[in-house]
Formats: structure tokens, C-alpha cells, sequence
């Protein structure tokens, strides 16, 4: 019986380790962002083309940024969730319309409503790449002094905005 | 979980059909060789078992146009990798840099190509000891009488 342990604790071991492998999501590559200053950007408004807006606009306020297109279809599945947190009052939300048509965008926006402050337009998706995006959508909470605090790869979930989101915001007002 | 999954791997496999032909080899084939080397040790976020050099997704293509740019004002091919690095942290490196975290991904397979013949080394030594025991006077004797060609009644 003792000849087979070892074998066996060593497949069990294995098995183990390769289920927690299973389980790991691997679109979820940590950020360097995270604790750095937000990269500056100057990028038009999506509504107001002659109008521009950079990160610098909301020094000294706790905002959020969402990365949003109107071709993602996972950010179609985020979106109530991200009016729901508008709603709230909690936080203002500026969006980042990546790599999408204007006309595509103001569409989205008035057929599934607008969550956001104001949405800035990246066509050539410049921006994104600075902000490291590469899995629409994504979101950032970035404190007052400018530092981006959080990054979400992905869609929100409603337990997302409720442990992670709305807490670390709360915390970051009171600083 | 599964979801977003499989419309990564739908996008995936949708890209190429979708996506023009890569761009035409830029006026300057150095230039172009330079990027496409570099862009072979990078891995594309899309399509996380591509190079960025092999795929068609969109920001594929976007990266390899900086990496591009980057390279035509003259930055050195480490300048160009930090670039990336500093926005998606060295998940881009196909080779990561050695560092407290990655010691494991490094030398792990070479110590457990150690273990291993440590482990062999043990056992062919406990075998060959089990095959050669050692011999009772009485045999010792018999096997003396028996070379010396005295065959004992």
C-alpha cells in the first residue's frame, strides 16, 4: 500500500494544482497601472467634437473611467450596471469610446442610455493603448491627486461595483 | 467565466477574415525586419498564444504601428519593449525578466530535472546493491575449491 502514497500524493497534488489553473481567468494580466499616475491624455468629447477633455479636468475629485464601444458586446451586458452605479451618485463616470464610429457611439448612447458625465472619443485608439487596454471593457478608479487605484479587465458585475468599486471610492473621498 | 472566453476565441479566429492583409512592407525593409523581429518576443493580449507578429487582431495591428513609430524616431529595440511593458506589465515578454516573482518559472524545471536524477541515481544504486549481495564464508569457500578445480564430493 505505502509503494503507491507518493504517486498517488503526487497525482492529487497535481490535480489540485491544475484545477486552481483551470479556475484562473487569463485575461486577467495584473496592471502595472495600478498606483501610477494616470497617463495624460487631450482627447475630443464625444458629443461635442470641438470640446476637449483631459484627466487633468478632474484633479482633486475620485472618478471612474470606462472604456466602452459600441462593437464590444460584453460592454451591451455591463451597461446596466454601470447606470445603475451613475444612478447611485457615488461616482461620476467618464467614458473612453474606444476605437468606434461617432455616429456608432451617440447611437448606443441614446438607444441604451447615457451612464456617463461625458464620453471622450479615441478613434485610432491611441489612449487605449497608453491606459493599457486590450479586453473592451475596462475600468479604472483614479483617486484625486490623479493615480489610477483600480482596473477592472472585462465587464462589471454588480458584486464587482458593490465589494470592490464602491468601497475603495468611498474610501478614496475620504482621503 | 466561459463566455467571455469563447468570444475571445470567436474573435480570434473571426480577425483574420475580417482584417486586411498586413500592411504592406513599409517603405524601409530594415525597419520592417527590426519590428517584426521584435514583435515575435512580444505576446499580443488579444489572441494570448500569439505573437504580436502573428496577429491579425486590431490591437495587434495597433501595437505593431507604435512599435513602428517608436523605432522610426529612434528608439533602441529596449526603449520600444519598455514602452510596452510600463502599459501591460511584462505579460507582453515572451521572455520575462528574471526577478523575485519569475525565479520559479526559471529555474523550476531544472530543479525538478535535478530531483529527478537524484532520484534515478538513488535507485539504480539501491538495485544494484539488491544484485550483488555479499557472499557467506561457506560460499566464498566453495567458489575457491571451485576455481581451483578441485570438485568437492
Amino acid at each position: 500500500m505505502t509503494r503507491f502514497a507518493i504517486p498517488i500524493a503526487i497525482f492529487v497534488a497535481l490535480l489540485v494544482l491544475l484545477g486552481i489553473g483551470l479556475k484562473l481567468d487569463p485575461r486577467e494580466v495584473p496592471s502595472p497601472l495600478i498606483g501610477k499616475p494616470a497617463p495624460h491624455f487631450e482627447l475630443p468629447e464625444l458629443h461635442r467634437a470641438a470640446k476637449t477633455f483631459s484627466e487633468r479636468d478632474m484633479r482633486g475629485k475620485v472618478w471612474v473611467l470606462n472604456v466602452w464601444a459600441s462593437w464590444c458586446v460584453s460592454c451591451r451586458e455591463e451597461h446596466p450596471v454601470l447606470l445603475d452605479l451613475a444612478a447611485s451618485g457615488e461616482v461620476p463616470i467618464y467614458g473612453l469610446n474606444y476605437k468606434d464610429r461617432r455616429e456608432d457611439g451617440l447611437a448606443w448612447l441614446k438607444g441604451m442610455g447615457d451612464p456617463y458625465k461625458l464620453s471622450i472619443f479615441d478613434l485610432d485608439g491611441r489612449v487605449g493603448i497608453d491606459y493599457g487596454v486590450y479586453g473592451v471593457p475596462e475600468t479604472y478608479v483614479i483617486d484625486k491627486a490623479g493615480v489610477i487605484r483600480y482596473k477592472r479587465i472585462g465587464p462589471l458585475t454588480p458584486e464587482i461595483v458593490k465589494e470592490k468599486v464602491l468601497p475603495l471610492v468611498r474610501e478614496l473621498g475620504r482621503a | 467565466m466561459l463566455r467571455p472566453l469563447a468570444l475571445l476565441l470567436l474573435a480570434c479566429l473571426a480577425a483574420p477574415a475580417a482584417s486586411k492583409e498586413a500592411a504592406p512592407a513599409a517603405a524601409d525593409p530594415v525597419l520592417e525586419k527590426r519590428v517584426m523581429a521584435l514583435a515575435e518576443e512580444l505576446r499580443c493580449l488579444v489572441c494570448q498564444n500569439q505573437t504580436l507578429a502573428d496577429s491579425n487582431a486590431p490591437l495587434a495591428e495597433d501595437l505593431r504601428n507604435q512599435v513602428r513609430e517608436k523605432m522610426r524616431q529612434g528608439k533602441s529595440d529596449a526603449e520600444v519593449v519598455e514602452f510596452l511593458v510600463e502599459r501591460y506589465g511584462d505579460f507582453v515578454l515572451y521572455r520575462p525578466p528574471l526577478k523575485a516573482t519569475t525565479v520559479l518559472l526559471w529555474f523550476g524545471p531544472m530543479l525538478l530535472l535535478a530531483v529527478g536524477f537524484v532520484v534515478l541515481l538513488r535507485r539504480v544504486r539501491r538495485r544494484r546493491q539488491a544484485e550483488a549481495p555479499g557472499m557467506s564464508d561457506a560460499e566464498r569457500k566453495r567458489a575457491a575449491e571451485l576455481l581451483a578445480g578441485s570438485e568437492p564430493r
